[in-house]
């Protein structure tokens, strides 16, 4: 009987015929951190009378969640973490260097790689075709010190794409409609994979997009099977040696299995406050918004920026409606320079962030005041996510964003010159 | 071992970020001070009302959201002694267990806010002394159990200094 991508990796690591439901030990190949998780990690990891990485060179901690720090609580997080991973050895991503996901896919994430990181949205080196998932601190404390995990071999979900996307839908789209559909907890415990033709001409970011929510639906995991799309990144990215065929069995079991005609979907929105109370954008147009807000591990890649770039090019921003940019890595940012879209986006109108998690979580650059509302081409729009448990948030792709920014209210990119 | 206290009770879908707000997050360093604000944004009242030996008794998905262990780690330190939930989210489930706290899937609708409940960890049941109700909850992972055992990863790791799968 044929094997999920999530059962071919987890077999091939543990080195036992895993099926779904087993429970196994497999070595871990990149494990991280990041300045919101890293100082219990490095606690809990001293708790236990560890003094070693397993593998510094494959132990790395992020600061990039709250970058640089807006309060001395957190500058002091910091240097526990800047000090941890001098005296062991570990890899440190500073402040300004991006967003942990989009570093571990520019320079870590291979495919057939486990990699463990102490953030729920480990899950976006799925795109890569690497079973990455999300931990709490003790757990990531104890991958450092022992290069390996367990894991329960989850069941897998499959959905097959096919079909071109319309004009100004995207990936995101298409992810907030799988969650609006299967609802939050439609993937708990799940391995969401994904193919169909649509899937096999879908470039590396836009596949970054959707890995990187599939842990809005409960997904442990969310894989892409490993093509010439993945090859010719890794190339672009000196990595072509790490480059490997892997794709699901023909026969592999799944839970079930979802199609998605691409050519159908629409620009979709997340409404307050929950991921999967979603809508066609055509529903919420005319909501009044306050603050957008573009970047993150979600959309905060150079396509992205792109998009956003090509629609408020000659244009302003809406005067009643503040618009901040965060690219999603440094690398990203002096592309975006290169390619003059942080020239168009600051002539538009907008504040173009440090790399790194910006606003999305609530604790700096761009907290939400009372009733405010945000349009966010983030992943999450929980009640008190951006930092005010009395203000709204939408979610949205890079293209309704940027055309909202513009009128100052919700609207469909479809509309937009 | 068997558990006494009172359902405190919530619905569906409580998120990581309304257990502990990402506004306090300067406060992560200092877990007691973070737990004075454990719920606040689902429940402004809930860390003054709870007590020692409490349970959380929500609906489905409990704990949805960032990986963020100060989560249950903060539900601890508050006194909640169990969580019981119709589902709960994977990274939270994992956290709740590694840092020594029960969590029992069951049909929470049976359960109304502020009955005392009887819990038996080992066996799996859950009596309602209020209503008279009773209740079994799901199997958790071998592995998890001996965690849990431990009162969760480091005591656990501290003894066998590796997992035992």
């Amino acid at each position: 009987m044929g094997k999920t991508l999530a059962e071919k990796i987890l077999s091939e690591k543990s080195g036992i015929d895993a099926r779904a439901g087993d429970i196994v030990i497999a070595p871990v190949d990149t494990v991280f951190a990041q300045d919101g998780t890293g100082p219990l990690a490095i606690r809990q990891f001293q708790a236990c009378g560890f003094d070693r990485l397993a593998c510094p060179a494959s132990t790395i901690f992020f600061l990039d969640h709250n970058a640089p720090t807006p309060t001395k609580e957190l500058s002091n997080d910091h240097l526990l973490i800047r000090d941890f991973a001098r005296k062991c050895g570990a890899c440190l991503s500073d402040i300004g260097e991006g967003i942990c996901h989009q570093v571990i896919t520019e320079s870590y994430a291979n495919p057939g790689d486990i990699i463990v990181g102490a953030d729920s949205h480990t899950v976006t080196a799925g795109a890569l075709c690497a079973f990455a998932t999300g931990m709490g601190s003790t757990d990531i404390a104890i991958a450092f010190a022992l290069g390996k995990t367990w894991f329960r071999v989850p069941p897998s979900l499959k959905v097959n794409v096919s079909g071109r996307f319309p004009r100004m839908v995207s990936a995101k789209d298409l992810i907030l409609y799988l969650i609006g559909k299967i609802g939050a907890d439609g993937a708990t415990y799940m391995s969401l994979e994904f193919g169909g033709n649509t899937v096999a001409r879908m470039p590396i970011s836009q596949r970054l997009t959707i890995a990187n929510m599939t842990v809005e639906a409960g997904a442990k995991t969310g894989l892409f099977p490993s093509d010439e799309v993945t090859r010719t990144y890794l190339e672009s990215r000196g990595r072509g040696d790490k480059w490997r065929p892997l794709q699901p069995d023909a026969d592999a079991t799944y839970e079930k299995v979802i199609e998605i005609n691409a050519a159908k979907l629409v620009p979709m929105v997340s409404k307050p406050h929950t991921v999967d109370n979603t809508a066609p954008v055509t529903e919420v147009k005319v909501t009044r918004v306050h603050q957008v807000f573009i970047g993150t591990c979600t959309n905060g890649r150079l396509d992205d920026l792109a998009i956003v770039a090509r629609i408020l090019k000659g244009k302003k921003r809406h005067h009643d409606t503040r618009l901040l940019v965060a690219p999603a890595s440094k690398e990203v940012l002096l592309d975006a320079i290169k390619a003059g879209y942080a020239r168009t986006l600051i002539q538009a109108g907008a504040i173009v962030l440090p790399p790194g998690c910006a606003a999305c979580v609530g604790g700096h650059q761009g907290i939400l005041g009372d009733g405010e509302v945000c349009l966010s081409t983030a992943n999450r729009n929980f009640k008190g996510r951006m930092g005010n448990p009395n203000a709204f948030i939408y979610l949205s792709s890079p293209a309704t964003a940027a055309a909202s920014a513009i009128t100052g209210v919700i609207t469909d990119p479809r509309e937009s010159a | 071992m068997i558990l006494k206290g009172k359902a405190l009770k919530f619905g569906d879908d409580i998120s990581t970020d309304l257990i502990q707000p990402g506004r306090y997050n300067y406060l992560r360093s200092n877990l007691p001070e973070l737990a004075k604000h454990v719920l606040e944004d689902a429940d402004p009242t809930f860390a003054s009302r709870v007590k020692k030996g409490d349970f959380i008794v929500a609906g489905k998905n409990f704990g949805l959201g960032s990986s963020r262990e100060h989560a249950p780690a903060i539900l601890k330190l508050a006194g909640v002694s169990a969580i019981l939930a119709k589902s709960v989210a994977r990274i939270f489930f994992r956290n709740a267990i590694n840092v020594g706290l029960p969590v029992l899937i069951c049909d929470t609708d049976k359960i109304n806010d502020g009955d005392e409940l009887e819990i038996d960890l080992s066996a799996g049941t859950i009596v309602d002394l209020t209503n008279g109700a009773r209740l079994t909850s799901g199997v958790i992972p071998d592995v998890m159990l001996k965690i849990l055992d431990e009162g969760g990863l480091v005591p656990y790791i501290k003894k066998y200094g590796d997992f035992k799968v």
